[in-house]
């Protein structure tokens, strides 16, 4: 197990975990940074003093337990709906490729993918405004034409690493799948 | 290939015995359904499996031995292990042996063909037998090839498992030549209340067939199909709610089993909203008829009558003197404002003619609440539209005369430029007028134009009046559509029992430990999006709407733009509702993962 730091496409600190639980399964995390207490205790002062000031205003207090209500509210959303914590990959040989994101309230999202439904594990690069970003994806394969592409997966979309860390996880990624294609190769030749 | 072992989680703590279940060569994996113990006579279990697989349709065979050792290793077990493999033949025979409480086990697998020299990998898949038997994962069981390329690899497993139900009702206390475990060999599940129920279903739906026959035919007859009663039958919602609930009745009712999983949710649906209704109603009820409310409620209708009439009043003696700085013209609007005031005084005459009877009808009226609260609101719905059946008579006198104006105004202004509608062709023709003809047109035209702005301003006052009362009718109609199509048994499924609604697998990687085969938990994922659910109740929710919308279509005898207004109303009610109910259902599947 192994962990090493990269960096986001906007510059913040990530940290890639790549586990090997055994020779055809892989578990590789991406850490998004953390909620930092400065941006926190900003947002929290900018609405107080708008409150604050309405107050003096209006001498309504309703305003007051208002903000702060809105402030306990607004916090729980940004937790569990908004932050994500950690976006990993498990890649099981033969099975499928599970992806999680795990947000700071502990919710976790999963969506798993059946191993004949994925074609293959892909980099790809996009424009984005101004810049041009580079984003892991998963192309499922279309059930009626064997070569074509049904759907794009976008994976680590939160975290946005950088395409080192893309490198790393595609180089692991296919170090399993590829397993797949030489054993369906070797049961062709037979 | 990577040979993957499903085993049932409640058979990890199952004595020694043989793994029977099914082998998928295509996928390369075990599905084990249960572990059949010693003593077994060796035939009695070929025999067994043979049934088995006659009434399942699944290929159920021997797939392996399973070692549960409580002390040390005991190696004449291992061996009597292996030797099984040569009397049960099935390749690769499957060997898991656990020992004592350690949580890592062996898996080794026997390979009579000696070509498959290379070490195959072993991921060991443990499953909850119960959860994946009653989850819906699978695809439909209709078609018996169960091998299907196309269908995906996991369904096939829990396919497998969903199919064998009668391998699993045999348990540990049955007096049978074969011992297993699975999950139900502690004893099969099942609630006394639910098999009552069952057993009392039946004659219960053939008494509800028979007595809904009776009431269908007592309905379709000639008797009440007769002009003034039908017209009066479709304008009336209750009549509209009450057939509803008796089309979902017959859907109940009906004897033959749901074909596939929407069916059966919507069969349950169309139960559980029947039943909340009912208890609702039963609840209104039991409040209405407490300490003389329904006294009360007929002692304030006449007092609000009497205030809407003399708002009218107030209303019309306004219009017809200079509304918000107006001229109208005095002639027309004395002659209107006497027409309505007159309609206002034979209203009110006649509900003081009632006024003695209110409180007898509304007691009567007040006992069909026990059919439903769906059925209470319509009734209200219907008696707030016959109060101020008033407003809406002068909304169609208004409507009507403005029609009327407008076409003259149209068709004199056409005249006006020398043209003139050709109804044959269905277009604008030029025409060239006597001069009489010119003149009386034009003076037509003058005098309708200047007595446009009077019946515009009663048009426009009245129409917004009638407006607020459909609104008020749409807000109950939109509660009684509510009340109808929520799928509460869907919502409380997937609350309560989400796996039965599940969307998806989730696996979970168990510690590791070296040399030993890779570990996984399968879980099962509930479904989060709303779209599973709705559909299966918006097909009710559908066949009221065609309804509703026939009813605006055909009792237009009065203006088009009632059909414009209601129908438009009512269907943008009917969006509003739908994306309600999809905004509800996913924050609750939000908040409450």
């Amino acid at each position: 197990m192994e962990e090493r730091r990269y960096r986001s496409a906007s510059g913040a600190p990530l940290a890639l975990r790549c586990r090997q639980h055994s020779a055809s399964c892989r578990e590789l995390a991406v850490r998004c940074p953390r909620l930092q207490l400065r941006s926190l205790s900003a947002v929290t002062s900018a609405v107080w003093l708008a409150a604050y000031g309405l107050f003096v205003l209006c001498q309504n207090s309703m305003v007051l337990s208002a903000a702060i209500f809105l402030t306990l509210i607004g916090l729980i959303i940004y937790l569990h709906f908004v932050k994500i914590d950690q976006e990993s990959l498990l890649v099981i040989g033969s099975l499928g490729i599970q992806v999680t994101s795990s947000y700071a309230s502990g919710k976790e999202s999963t969506t798993f993918i059946e191993m004949s439904q994925v074609k293959d594990v892909v980099i790809n690069e996009a424009i984005h405004m101004q810049k041009v970003i580079y984003y892991l994806c998963i192309l499922l394969q279309d059930p009626q034409d064997p070569q074509g592409v049904s759907e794009v997966v976008p994976l680590f979309q939160s975290s946005q690493p950088r395409l080192d860390c893309l490198i790393e996880v595609y180089k692991s990624c296919h170090e399993i799948l590829d397993q797949r294609k030489a054993a369906s190769q070797s049961d062709g030749v037979k | 290939m990577v040979l993957k072992v499903f085993f049932p989680s409640c058979c990890s703590s199952a004595e020694s015995g043989i793994l029977i279940g099914r082998w998928i060569p295509e996928q390369s994996s075990a599905v084990i359904l249960a572990v059949v113990h010693f003593p077994f006579i060796p035939v009695q279990v070929k025999q067994y499996l043979r049934e088995v697989q006659q009434v399942t349709k699944v290929s159920v065979s021997v797939l392996g031995s399973w070692n549960n050792s409580k002390q040390e290793k005991e190696e004449s077990l291992s061996e009597f292990l292996e030797d099984l493999g040569t009397i049960f033949s099935h390749e690769p025979w499957i060997q898991i042996s656990k020992e004592g409480d350690s949580k890592f086990w062996n898996c080794s697998t026997l390979q009579k063909q000696p070509d498959n020299h290379r070490e195959e990998e072993i991921i060991l898949v443990y499953y909850d037998q119960r959860k994946v038997m009653l989850s819906h994962l699978h695809p439909p069981s209709d078609t018996a090839d169960l091998g299907a390329e196309d269908a995906s690899k996991l369904s096939a497993i829990f396919n497998t498992v969903a199919s064998s139900k009668v391998l699993f009702m045999t348990d540990r206390y049955d007096d049978g030549p074969i011992k297993m475990t699975h999950w139900q060999s502690d004893g099969i599940e099942a609630s006394i209340i639910v098999e009552l129920m069952k057993q009392a279903s039946v004659p219960a739906c053939m008494l509800l067939t028979f007595l809904l026959s009776l009431v269908s035919g007592v309905c379709n007859s000639r008797v009440l199909k007769f002009w003034p009663l039908s017209f009066l039958w479709s304008k009336l919602s209750t009549c509209e709610q009450l057939g509803h609930r008796l089309q979902h009745l017959q859907v109940i009712s009906s004897s033959k089993k749901a074909q596939n999983q929407t069916q059966l949710m919507r069969k349950a649906n169309i139960f559980v909203s029947l039943l909340i209704d009912v208890a609702l109603g039963i609840l209104l009820m039991s409040w209405l008829y407490r300490k003389n409310q329904i006294g009360h409620l007929a002692d304030t209708l006449i007092p609000v009558a009497d205030h809407v009439a003399e708002e009218l009043q107030d209303l019309l003696q306004w219009l017809m003197g200079a509304p918000a700085g107006l001229k109208m013209n005095r002639a027309l609007d004395q002659v209107l404002g006497r027409f309505f005031l007159y309609h206002i005084h034979l209203w009110i005459s006649y509900i003081h003619l009632m006024s003695p009877f209110i409180e007898m009808i509304l007691w009567y009226v007040g006992l069909s609440a026990c059919l439903g609260l769906t059925v209470a609101l319509c009734i209200l719905s219907d008696i707030i539209a016959l109060l101020t059946f008033h407003i809406y008579c002068f909304y169609v006198y208004g409507a009507r005369l403005y029609c009327l104006k407008i076409y003259g105004l149209s068709s004199l202004w056409r005249l006006f430029r020398g043209k003139k509608w050709n109804v044959l062709r269905q277009r604008v023709d030029s025409c060239s007028y006597d001069l009489d003809q010119l003149f009386i047109g034009t003076l037509l035209f003058t005098i309708l134009l200047f007595l446009l702005p009077t019946t515009a301003l009663y048009y426009l006052v009245f129409t917004l009046l009638c407006l607020l009362v459909v609104i008020v009718q749409g807000l109950i109609h939109l509660l009684v559509d509510l009340i109808d199509s929520l799928p509460l048994y869907s919502i409380i499924l997937r609350f309560c029992r989400s796996y039965r609604l599940a969307a998806g697998v989730k696996f979970r990687v168990l510690e590791q430990q070296d040399g030993k085969p890779l570990r996984l938990l399968m879980q099962l994922h509930p479904c989060r999006h709303p779209s599973l659910v709705l559909p299966l109740s918006m097909g009710t929710g559908e066949l009221k709407q065609e309804s509703r919308k026939l009813v605006t279509q055909e009792s237009m005898g009065t203006g088009e733009q009632k059909t414009g207004h209601s129908s438009v109303g009512k269907r943008k009610i009917q969006l509003l509702k739908k994306q309600c109910l999809c905004a509800c259902f996913y924050c609750l599947c939000l908040f409450c993962d």
